[in-house]
């Protein structure tokens, strides 16, 4: 990196490589698939950012963006020589509404793949789609779904969203490297999660406390941020099931992998690299939803229920933090 | 912060920087996708490719090793891929002493692949930068019939990415006085305290960054903006130079992927 022997305490965003896909490691379908997919999304955001802000729309994004890229310099140490820093997506989400986060969440990843090799060209959509797209759909569907609660529900589940949100943008990553056949499933899936279940809690704890702090400085901020979205429900259901998706699929694919892998190719999805030695599992033709089945809604919803009491709690904490005037002396 | 430390453009007056900023990353993206769809092991035709990344570089005058040396930053994101080597079917070459894991040959060659795969069109990636200025990529982009909304919001993203980076690094060395760190005891407070603080760095910054916004779009107005930037500028015609180098670029991807199957 060019500036980092100037900048010494200024780590970049390279500190969190397993995140920005290079190019090479996606095969060509699922590299296209992806952009698809980003794609749609994008003409969507754009459109529907265009109508709620109208002309102030591009110098807003644009400026937003270049925020989001600066704020992922903000690193704070958290032991051992690691550090944590923000993703930003949803932050973004929260505070600007989800279409303008989405906008701004791409705007950021592509101009750090094109402009400083930070993620390749032909998965850029894969990356934009991972940490851009489903991180703003998992914030701010969360965040909908308690706009009416206490500021400490609220609090927490923005914390409980921006940390399941990294969780989000791993799990899509390790699966999309699996079925580029770029990595094992039984290593890739639990490596993913494992590392990003710590990065996400620093990602919990900025975002938690940058909102606070927009919400005691610029209250309206926020207020407008939230019901200026169109379609409510919409975001509410989505948030809720990427949310269930990654609650469920996380503990069965690293509980259950071959079931995963049953599946991938019954769809045909596997890469060619690693589909052909699985030809020689005389149980391929049986079908998948035996006792797995029943065992993986149960571990999901061990899995909710968990990420419930924690939430509470937390909210339970902050009640008590936040009665305490905070002072902040910039 | 000055702009040359962030951008990776090296100005230059070659005839790689002169080429029709359109071919150049039409012509990238080929490159990256014939990368891509090159079968394990087809090493003549990553050899092939590596020279005339070479080529390239020596006729833009960037040097030798310069894109080489960049494309390093893939390294890392190889732990990703370091797996593939002991899961995938094949001859075994080496049994670890722990457990079960065998060191295929498949594996390893499926991991080589990838490696240079992810090298070659980073490589390619960082020539595009380097030989191609911001504007006449933004303007690139659009005569490659990317939406005019996407391109004004990326050139406004760029123009105040220095001015926040700048900010940023204010407020970086503004904590860094404040937590004054002694030899023998760290500066700071609690992890809790240090993500606190890092987090209404965040929100100030926000807010600076949102007001920011506002001036920035009341000034435009105050100067007659209409909701459109800039004037649409008339996409160039291709010279005969840039059809040839276009003609050169397709024998090659061509030649890549005929030496890399047969």
């Amino acid at each position: 990196m060019l500036i980092l022997p100037i900048l010494p305490n200024v780590p970049l965003w390279v500190d969190n490589p397993s995140m920005h896909l290079p190019d090479g490691f996606l095969s060509l379908p699922i590299s296209l698939f992806c952009w698809l997919v980003t794609i749609a999304l994008l003409i969507v955001a754009i459109q529907r950012t265009k109508i709620e802000l109208g002309e102030r729309q591009v110098p807003l994004m644009g400026i937003m963006a270049a925020l989001i890229f600066a704020a992922q310099m903000i690193n704070f140490p958290v032991a051992g020589g690691t550090s944590g820093h923000l993703l930003g997506g949803v932050l973004a989400s929260v505070v600007l509404g989800p279409w303008a986060g989405m906008v701004v969440m791409a705007t950021v990843i592509g101009v750090q793949g094109l402009l400083f090799q930070d993620g390749g060209l032909l998965v850029m959509g894969a990356n934009i789609l991972n940490m851009g797209l489903l991180s703003s759909l998992v914030g701010y569907g969360l965040y909908r779904t308690v706009l009416g609660q206490s500021r400490a529900v609220q609090i927490a589940v923005i914390g409980g969203a921006a940390w399941l949100s990294v969780m989000t943008g791993a799990l899509a990553t390790a699966l999309q490297l699996w079925l580029s056949g770029t990595s094992p499933l039984t290593i890739v899936i639990p490596a993913m999660l494992g590392i990003h279940a710590f990065i996400g809690i620093g990602e919990a704890f900025i975002t938690v406390a940058a909102i606070t702090f927009i919400r005691q400085t610029r209250p309206d901020l926020l207020e407008t941020g939230a019901t200026t979205a169109q379609g409510g429900r919409g975001w509410m259901v989505g948030g809720l099931a990427v949310t269930a998706l990654v609650l469920i699929l996380s503990p069965w694919a690293s509980a259950d992998p071959d079931g995963l892998e049953r599946v991938a190719e019954d769809w045909h999805f596997l890469a060619r690299g690693i589909s052909a030695p699985y030809q020689i599992f005389p149980d391929y033709t049986l079908p998948f939803l035996g006792e797995t089945a029943f065992s993986t809604v149960m571990a999901g919803t061990v899995g909710a229920i968990v990420v419930a009491i924690v939430v509470m709690l937390m909210a339970r904490l902050l009640q008590k933090l936040t009665k305490a005037p905070t002072v902040f002396n910039p | 912060m000055h702009p040359t430390l962030l951008d990776r453009y090296q100005l230059k007056n070659s005839s790689i920087h002169r080429l029709d900023p359109r071919l150049k990353v039409v012509v990238t993206i080929f490159f990256i996708i014939s990368n891509v769809s090159l079968p394990d092991g087809a090493w003549g035709a990553f050899l092939l490719a590596w020279g005339v990344i070479l080529s390239v570089s020596f006729m833009a005058l960037l040097g030798i090793s310069y894109t080489a040396k960049r494309a390093m930053i893939v390294l890392p994101f190889t732990l990703t891929a370091v797996t593939i080597i002991f899961t995938m079917p094949g001859n075994s070459l080496l049994t670890l002493p722990f457990g079960s894991y065998e060191l295929t040959d498949a594996g390893l060659m499926r991991f080589v692949s990838i490696i240079i795969r992810s090298w070659l069109s980073l490589q390619m990636a960082i020539l595009l930068t380097a030989t191609t200025s911001f504007v006449d990529l933004m303007h690139a982009l659009r005569c490659l019939y990317v939406p005019q909304t996407i391109i004004e919001i990326v050139s406004f993203m760029y123009r105040y990415l220095f001015v926040l980076t700048d900010e940023t690094t204010r407020l970086l060395r503004a904590r860094e006085s404040r937590m004054a760190a002694l030899p023998d005891r760290k500066g700071g407070g609690s992890l809790m305290w240090r993500a606190r603080v890092a987090g209404h760095m965040v929100g100030q910054l926000f807010l600076r960054s949102y007001e920011r916004a506002d001036r920035v779009y009341n000034a435009m107005l105050a100067r007659g903006y209409n909701s459109q930037l800039s004037h649409p500028v008339a996409c160039p015609f291709m010279r005969s130079q840039d059809w040839t180098s276009g003609a050169v670029a397709v024998a090659i991807l061509f030649l890549l992927q005929i030496v890399g199957r047969f």
